[in-house]
């Protein structure tokens, strides 16, 4: 848990951002929520904090965790009663996660969703196997000769790569 | 256990009410038929992914539903909605009810409800119900996935060996009968489009054919002729296999009221 008290000044939404930057994505723990982008606004209600998120994806089943990870973080840093709202509109996007977060995703493992990706153009395009156009730097070894096996991974905001050069799998967070 | 069946809960006879949830519904018992694949896809790496779509999918219906649930006032929620209606009283057309099939069946219906799915959404986002459109919002881009992976996988086996293209084949002749009733027009569809709340699916047609199409051309296959057989789910009249899948996914509302997680 990180100390507020050091920050003599911080105001209550201040310190509230930095415990929230520390909260980590129960799906890919190397990233807080705060990096996520989910974190919309932190609102200073007088006797109640309130907390707007943003979900990832429609049917991700973080959501209740994470509502029930932030009111314990909030309360735990002694920031009083805080109240979570759920925003839908604007819609979360992977644009909104931090450089700091693409970095730690990149760390992690995970290749960070690529700007160029989102597939919001008509008609469909098709992606043949062994297509390097569509090619993605490999998380560990940097080799830009890697191929896709599965457009789902363990997750539904993952796909399944893998890189030819050093033969190791791993998973892309898919831009949308 | 209350010894008694939880008894079913009767719906609003509105029609946005109703035209929600027909794209609800149509959610639901997709994702439904896609989950059977737990555990029984051709590979794992499908499994993951077939199961990843019917996640995407209930939580497009869980959304859908609570704001139903509003619009409706009488103190309906989710999983009422979802689990203790009676046939009748869902509106999903006959297409999504019908057993998985094969993985071909499968793929090329992901292909044909993804895509409907895709511009019913798009569509969506400028509804004058704001909540359906934040919804929305979200959704298009999940489904635009789903479709890819459906294409993909559509374009794979149409054009793979003998044995995957006559699957396929096979699976054109047996769910074609049930496109038209995509496409016809509803009460509730005119009065969606009238009032701003959404298109009718009819709206979607010529691009749903353009796109699928699309699909079909680059998988060597051609769309079969058109028969006069008429599907009516989405009228709540369905098919025999509507009663058995209800059966087992309401078995648990039913036996165990009110049972919650």
């Amino acid at each position: 848990m990180v100390s507020t008290n050091a920050m003599p000044g911080a105001t209550r939404v201040d310190r509230a951002w930095k415990v929230l930057a520390e909260v980590p994505d129960p799906e890919v723990p190397a990233i807080s929520i705060s990096d996520l982008g989910i974190v919309r606004h932190v609102i200073d209600g007088g006797e109640v904090l309130e907390v707007v998120l943003t979900p990832t994806y429609s049917g991700c089943p973080a959501t209740e965790v994470i509502e029930r990870s932030v009111v314990e973080a909030i309360r735990a840093a002694g920031l009083g009663p805080v109240r979570v709202s759920l925003q839908r509109a604007p819609a979360w996007t992977t644009s909104w996660i931090s450089e700091r977060g693409r970095q730690r995703l990149k760390d992690y493992g995970i290749a960070p969703p690529s700007a160029q990706q989102v597939p919001n153009e008509r008609p469909l395009r098709f992606r043949r196997r062994q297509s390097k156009v569509d090619s993605l730097p490999c998380p560990r070894c940097g080799s830009a000769n890697t191929e896709m096996l599965a457009s789902f991974g363990s997750t539904a905001c993952k796909a399944l790569w893998r890189c030819v050069t050093c033969r190791e799998p791993f998973e892309y967070f898919k831009p949308i | 256990m209350s010894g008694k069946l939880n008894p079913s809960i009767q719906i609003s006879k509105d029609s946005s009410v109703r035209y929600l949830l027909g794209i609800a519904d149509l959610c639901l018992i997709h994702a439904q038929r896609l989950g059977e694949w737990s555990g029984h896809a051709p590979v794992l790496e499908e499994d993951i992914s077939l199961t990843n779509v019917a996640l995407d999918l209930i939580g497009q219906t869980r959304a859908l539903y609570s704001h139903i649930a509003k619009l409706e006032r009488a103190e309906h929620d989710e999983d009422q909605l979802a689990f203790l209606r009676d046939e009748r009283d869902y509106f999903n057309p006959t297409l999504v009810e019908l057993p998985k099939g094969d993985f071909a069946h499968t793929c090329l219906r992901n292909l044909a409800v993804s895509t409907l799915l895709s511009l019913l959404w798009d569509g969506l986002q400028k509804s004058n119900d704001a909540e359906v459109a934040a919804i929305a919002g979200k959704a298009v881009k999940e489904s635009l996935y789903h479709q890819q992976h459906a294409a993909d996988w559509c374009a794979r086996l149409g054009d793979g060996t003998e044995d995957s293209a006559r699957r396929m084949t096979l699976a054109l002749n047996s769910l074609w009968p049930y496109i038209p009733e995509l496409f016809e027009a509803t009460a509730e569809d005119l009065a969606a489009r009238a009032s701003g709340l959404g298109p009718a699916w009819a709206d979607v047609e010529g691009s749903w054919r353009t796109e699928v199409d699309q699909v079909l051309e680059e998988a060597h296959l051609a769309a079969p002729a058109a028969v006069a057989f008429r599907s009516h789910g989405r009228r709540g009249r369905h098919s025999e296999h509507m009663g058995y899948l209800l059966a087992e996914m309401q078995y648990l509302q039913r036996a165990f009221p009110e049972g919650a997680w």
